[in-house]
Order: C-alpha cells, then sequence, then structure tokens
C-alpha cells in the first residue's frame, strides 16, 4: 500500500521523470503530468489522486490558474505548490486559494515527502469526517 | 525631430536671444508709460509755466505803463494847474516863474527842468531854468506846430535847441485875445528811471519808441537785437491786437487822425488789453519775447524784450533736471532690465541642465530596472535545469544506497549522468546569453548591426514569451547598413517594448512581429503584438513619464519616456499605432551611421 495517491505537474519532463523514480522508490504511487490541462484530465481519469505537486510557472494554465480548476472539481484533493521564483506573492497567492503548503524548487526529497505524507493524512481524515457525517445522517434519519 | 540635437547645438544663442527679449520686453513696460506721463506732465508744466511767465511779464508792463502814463498825466495836470492858478502877469514874470519852478522841482525832485510861456508867434516870453532861453524862438518847431493845435501836448524827445534829449509838456491857454503856451520841460534821465527799473534777468530790459522808431528812453543795453523796423511793426501789431480786442473802440481811431484832441488823455484810464505780446527772432538768431504796450494815446510804446531762454530759463532748468532723471531712471531700467533677465536665464540654463542631469538619470535608474527584471527572468530560466540536475544527483544517490551493481542500476546511472550533462549545457547556454548581453555595457555610441542586437533580446525573453504563450517572429532585413548607437540604450529600448507586448498578453497569450527594413535612408524598425491594444485616450500619454497603468510597484511607467529619449537622442523617431482588440505596433526609425549613410547614397 501506497503512502499516497500522488499527481506530479510540471512543464519540463526531465524533471518529472527523475522525480517520480524518486517518489515511487519512497513508496508513493505518482501519474505525471506535463501542463494543466494534462493534469485536470488525470485527475477526472483517476479519483483516487489525493495529493498534487503543481509547478507554479508553467506555459499555458500557469500553477494558480490550475489550482482553482482543481479545488473547483475535487476540492478534497490537496496541492502543494512547487515555485520555482520564490515570490512570496505567489506562495500567499496559492494559499489563499486553498493550497496545502508551498516548497521552492529545487527542493529537498525528503520534505516533499514529509509534506505529501501530512497532505494525504490531511485528506483521509477529511474524507473519513464526511462518512462520518453522512453515517449520522443516515443513523438519524432511522430513529 | 532633431529637436534635442539643434536645441544643443544653439543653446547659447538660443538663450542669449531669450535675455535679450525678456530685457525687451522689461524695458518696453517699464519705459512706456514712464515716458508717456512724464512727457505729458513736462508738457503740461511747459504750458502752464509759459503761461505763468507771460502773465508775469504782463502784470509787471500793465504796472510799468499805468506808472508812466500816471507820471505823464501828472506833469500835464502839474502843467495845467499852474496855467489855471495865475493869470498872465505873473506868468509873464520870470522871478514868479522861477519860484513855480523851485516848487515843483521841490515837489518832484529836479523832474522839471524849465519853465516857460511862449506865446503865439513861437517867441518865449518868460522863461526860469538853467538855460539862457529867455526870447527863445520856437516857431519853427515841430512841438510847437503840434502844440499850438491842441489843448494839451506832450512831445517826443528831441535834442532842440540845448542839444540835449528832453520832451516837453505845455498846456494852451487863451489870455486877452491871444493864445499861449506854458511849456515845461521833462528830465530826461528822471523820466528814464521809470523805464530802466524794469529791467528783467539778464536780458530783459525796458524801453519806449515813438512812431517814428525813435527812442524815447535809452536804448537797450549792448547791440540792439531786433532791427529798428521789426520795432515799428510792433505799432501795427499791436494795433491790429487791440483792435481785435476792442473792435468798436475809439483808440483806433483816434490814432489815425491827426489831430486828435489831447484833453481826452487826461481823463482817459487806457485799458488793461493795451497790453500784447509777440516773439521775435533776434539778429543773433535768439528768440525774443516781447511784451508791448501803448502810451501817451498810443503815440508811444513802451516796450519790454527779453531773451526767451531767460525768460525760461527756471522752467528750462527744470525741464533739464526732469530730463536727466527721466534719462537716468530709463538708464536704469535698462540695466536692471537686462540684469535681471541675464539672471533668470542663467537660472533656466541650469534649471535645463539641471533637467537634462535628471533625464540622465532617470535613463540610468530604468537601464537598472530593466537589468533586475532581466536578472529575474534569467534567473527563472536557469532553476529549472539546475532542478533537474539536483533531482538527478539524488537519484544517484538513491541508487548508490542500493548498489550500483543491482539490476539495471547501472544503466539508470549512466543516463542520470547523460541528464546532468545535458542540463549542464543548458545552463551555459542561458549563462552565455547572458554574458553576451551584459557584456555590451559600454553606453558609448558605436557602430552596431540592428538585427543582431534584435537577435539577442528575443532570445532572452524567449524563457518568459514561452511562459507566456507567446510566440515571437522576426523577419529581419539581412543587408541593413550598421547604425551609430549606444548597445545598451538600444537594448533597453527594445527590452521595454518587447517586456510591455509580453506583459500585455500575459493571460491570453498571442503573438509578436519584429520587422526590420531600410527605408529612404533610415531604418525602420516595427514590433507588433495582438495583444489587447492601447486605449484612444491612453495613446497621447504612453510616451510620458510615470504614465503607467500597470498595478502600484509593477512598473514605474518610465520605460516608454526612456525609450522616447533614447531614440530622440539618437535623431530617430518613435511612434505607436494601437487598435483596441486587435494589437499594437511600435514603429522605431533611426538614422544612419554616416558612413553607411554615404554608403547608401553612393
Amino acid at each position: 500500500m501506497a503512502i499516497a495517491q500522488v499527481l506530479l505537474v510540471d512543464d519540463e519532463k526531465p524533471f518529472v521523470d527523475t522525480m517520480i523514480k524518486r517518489l515511487t522508490k519512497r513508496e508513493m504511487d505518482v501519474t505525471p503530468a506535463y501542463d494543466g490541462n494534462e493534469a485536470l484530465a488525470k485527475l477526472k481519469e483517476n479519483p483516487r489522486i489525493e495529493v498534487v505537486i503543481l509547478d507554479v510557472k508553467m506555459p499555458g494554465m500557469d500553477g494558480i490558474e490550475t489550482l482553482g480548476e482543481i479545488k473547483k472539481g475535487y476540492p478534497l484533493v490537496e496541492v502543494i505548490m512547487l515555485t520555482g521564483h520564490a515570490t512570496v506573492e505567489s506562495a500567499i497567492e496559492g494559499m489563499k486559494k486553498g493550497a496545502f503548503d508551498y516548497l521552492m524548487k529545487p527542493c529537498d526529497i525528503e520534505l516533499l515527502v514529509s509534506k505529501v505524507t501530512e497532505a494525504g493524512i490531511k485528506k483521509r481524515h477529511h474524507e473519513e469526517k464526511i462518512i462520518e457525517a453522512q453515517m449520522r445522517e443516515i443513523t438519524t434519519r432511522r430513529t | 525631430m532633431s529637436e534635442t540635437e539643434t536645441r544643443s547645438d544653439h543653446m547659447s544663442a538660443g538663450y542669449l536671444r531669450l535675455r535679450f527679449r525678456m530685457a525687451i520686453i522689461v524695458i518696453m513696460v517699464s519705459l512706456a508709460p514712464m515716458v508717456l506721463v512724464s512727457g505729458l506732465i513736462l508738457y503740461q508744466f511747459h504750458v502752464f509755466s509759459n503761461q505763468m511767465v507771460r502773465a508775469h511779464l504782463g502784470e509787471l508792463v500793465l504796472k510799468h505803463k499805468q506808472n508812466i502814463d500816471y507820471f505823464l498825466r501828472q506833469k500835464l495836470n502839474d502843467i495845467s494847474h499852474l496855467s489855471r492858478s495865475f493869470d498872465l502877469d505873473q506868468l509873464q514874470d520870470k522871478a514868479f516863474l522861477q519860484e513855480r519852478l523851485r516848487i515843483l522841482q521841490e515837489e518832484y525832485s529836479f523832474v522839471f527842468v524849465d519853465l516857460g510861456l511862449v506865446d503865439e508867434t513861437g517867441r518865449q516870453v518868460a522863461y526860469a531854468g538853467p538855460f539862457e532861453l529867455q526870447r527863445a524862438d520856437y516857431s519853427g518847431a515841430e512841438w510847437f506846430q503840434r502844440a499850438i493845435k491842441r489843448h494839451g501836448y506832450i512831445s517826443d524827445v528831441f535834442l532842440g535847441l540845448r542839444g540835449h534829449p528832453h520832451f516837453i509838456v505845455s498846456i494852451k491857454r487863451h489870455w486877452e485875445g491871444r493864445e499861449w503856451l506854458l511849456r515845461a520841460t521833462i528830465d530826461f534821465a528822471a523820466f528814464n528811471t521809470l523805464v530802466e527799473n524794469l529791467a528783467v534777468g539778464q536780458t530783459g530790459t525796458a524801453f519806449i519808441l515813438n512812431r517814428q522808431g525813435e527812442f524815447q528812453t535809452r536804448p537797450p543795453r549792448g547791440e540792439p537785437e531786433l532791427t529798428n523796423q521789426q520795432y515799428m511793426n510792433l505799432f501795427t501789431k499791436g494795433e491790429e491786437a487791440l483792435r481785435n480786442v476792442q473792435p468798436s473802440g475809439d483808440l483806433g481811431l483816434m490814432i489815425e487822425e491827426e489831430g486828435i484832441y489831447l484833453d481826452g488823455y487826461l481823463e482817459r484810464y487806457t485799458a488793461p488789453s493795451s497790453i500784447f505780446s509777440v516773439e521775435k527772432m533776434g539778429e543773433r538768431g535768439s528768440k525774443f519775447i516781447i511784451v508791448a504796450a501803448f502810451l501817451k494815446n498810443n503815440q508811444w510804446l513802451l516796450i519790454f524784450q527779453q531773451e526767451a531762454s531767460d525768460a525760461f530759463a527756471k522752467l528750462n532748468r527744470t525741464q533739464l533736471i526732469a530730463g536727466l532723471v527721466a534719462l537716468m531712471g530709463a538708464l536704469a531700467i535698462i540695466v536692471v532690465a537686462f540684469i535681471v533677465a541675464g539672471r533668470m536665464v542663467k537660472r533656466m540654463e541650469r534649471l535645463d541642465f539641471e533637467k537634462e542631469m535628471m533625464n540622465q538619470q532617470v535613463i540610468e535608474t530604468g537601464k537598472l530596472a530593466s537589468v533586475g527584471e532581466l536578472a529575474a527572468g534569467i534567473a527563472h530560466e536557469i532553476n529549472n535545469p539546475v532542478a533537474i540536475m539536483v533531482e538527478e544527483a539524488g537519484w544517484i544517490q538513491d541508487l548508490m544506497q542500493e548498489g550500483i551493481d543491482q539490476g539495471d542500476n547501472l544503466e539508470e546511472f549512466k543516463r542520470a549522468l547523460k541528464q546532468i550533462e545535458t542540463q549542464g549545457r543548458r545552463c551555459k547556454e542561458i549563462t552565455h546569453k547572458l554574458l553576451s548581453f551584459a557584456r555590451k555595457t559600454d553606453s558609448r555610441v558605436q557602430t552596431l548591426e540592428i538585427n543582431e542586437l534584435i537577435t539577442e533580446v528575443v532570445d532572452l525573453l524567449s524563457q518568459k514569451s514561452r511562459y507566456a504563450n507567446v510566440e515571437v517572429t522576426v523577419d529581419l532585413d539581412p543587408d541593413l547598413p550598421p547604425i551609430q548607437a549606444s548597445a545598451t540604450e538600444m537594448q533597453q529600448v527594445l527590452m521595454n517594448i518587447l517586456h510591455n507586448a509580453v506583459d500585455a498578453m500575459e493571460k491570453s497569450g498571442g503573438a509578436i512581429h519584429i520587422h526590420s527594413r531600410l527605408e529612404e535612408g533610415r531604418i525602420r524598425i516595427a514590433i507588433a503584438d495582438t495583444g489587447p491594444g492601447i486605449p484612444a485616450s491612453n495613446l497621447g500619454r504612453l510616451f510620458d513619464p510615470f504614465f503607467t497603468t500597470k498595478p502600484v510597484g509593477k512598473g514605474t511607467g518610465l520605460g516608454l519616456s526612456i525609450c522616447y529619449g533614447i531614440i530622440h537622442k539618437m535623431g530617430g523617431r518613435i511612434d505607436v499605432e494601437s487598435q483596441v482588440g486587435k494589437g499594437t505596433t511600435f514603429h522605431i526609425e533611426l538614422p544612419l551611421s554616416d558612413s553607411a549613410a554615404k554608403n547608401e547614397g553612393a
């Protein structure tokens, strides 16, 4: 059983490839995507994805925009932003739009793993709460 | 077009002209009212004091005329009184006459020289006086001819039997059926004093003239300034003047009639209007003011003459002083105007110079800002390969923990190293690009290939434009001649425009097309984008400093104003056309370098 189901979005293919290898080695199930649109398509395809690692700077639909779309369609999925130029502005903007956390590129792999793990736990915890609430609703209806 | 050039060429000449123009305006504005006001005042003063001087002289002459008239009348009255008070016998007695003369002389301080009684044949029957004139025969004398016809008579001045100037006052009486004349001689010197104390100023003199133009008093001092004829003319002039005043008066009539009856003289006071004044040019070119009054029933003329320059001496001096003050004031105004204008222009020159410096600083600042922007772009561009290299290195470490000989780890190892090398090369390319750009930091004007510059700038912006989904295409004329320009400044211009274009299309994406060609001996560069365009209201202010539509903190608003400054300094032109929704095109026109232009012409 993997630590988390991860979607890695970045326009640099060599970066994505190597990261997949490294994260897979750390017991994560990683799906690659090379731009925003592909990321949304992959999310639709694979509902088990729990955490998205998203590059901010991408041609076409950029990171912030993609984040918005993800949060709109899949509010429970946690997003970790990877920002190339560490401007506080884009980090703050990402967090405001519901990102779980942000990391600067190039990042320490262990730090990334721990953030992804946290994000995965948060997501599952969230889901459990929802299920609990639904069950409570069903139970109250019965009585 | 080459406004800046021309201005720098003729800088000092322009300032000089400005200074001159300012000074002239100040002088005109200050002098015109001064001249007008002082001219008006001087003129009024001139007219007024002229009147004053004339009135004063008129008054003086009138007073003397009255004095003289009174004197003559008085003498006539004295003789008349004498003739009425005593009978013929008494008057024929020489001793009695001498006694009367003594009393008269005591009374009138020797105005009367002698007394005599003349019978109708002209023989002097009695005489009292200093001369031996007993029995003198006056039958041929002119005064006798005239006196015998009149009740009272005052003769002109003549030398007579004694050869000494004098005049005679006589009264005709009837005694014992015969006509007798009681005559007295008036001392010429005594009479003269009446006139001589009318001397005014340096040249003012008075004298009396009869109708024959003979002086009845001592002639004026020194050389006579006016001819006799001129004096004679005064009679007619005076008569005209008086006739105009009193057209129905009897004065004129009485003069014309030869046999006038002088009795009237005893009672009549002459009207004050019998005074008149004229101006005449003297023999020696000086102007004279003449005030004259008729005396002795218009037989004599009391003439007062004074040189105009003397009469108006005070006025002239005042005018001279006023003129001098005005002249000095005008001089002061002129000097001050030039000094003030000079100071102001100098100040303007300094301000202009400071402005020029400021512009230079703004350009420098803009340069720094664009370098910063460029650095940020480059840093990001280099970050991607660096991230890949770091990850590959991490992957190798991961593999090493597993052991190199495990599975196909060795192959993976090789691939990773290859990848690191590839990404390292990519970094090298970027740094080289940056270096070749940065090496051209020389802001001196040199010969440049504009196409080379365009290509470099486009390369530098490739990353930025790729992320903004902007496709940049170039269409460069390969045969463009070189231009004279500063590389950094040209880079700045192109960078600024391209940056703006990419920024404008960041959200939507689009295309930029750069076109260069040679036209009419000038290089034309067109940079066209397919962005949202610029509203017409902003087009006019596009090149103004600090005009920006970017949010606060994103843009200084200096970029395009700097471009404008740079291009104009080079003698080129920059303008923009834009259509909202379609895109914006910047046109840059650059002059060729001198040598290139020559080749182009040949």
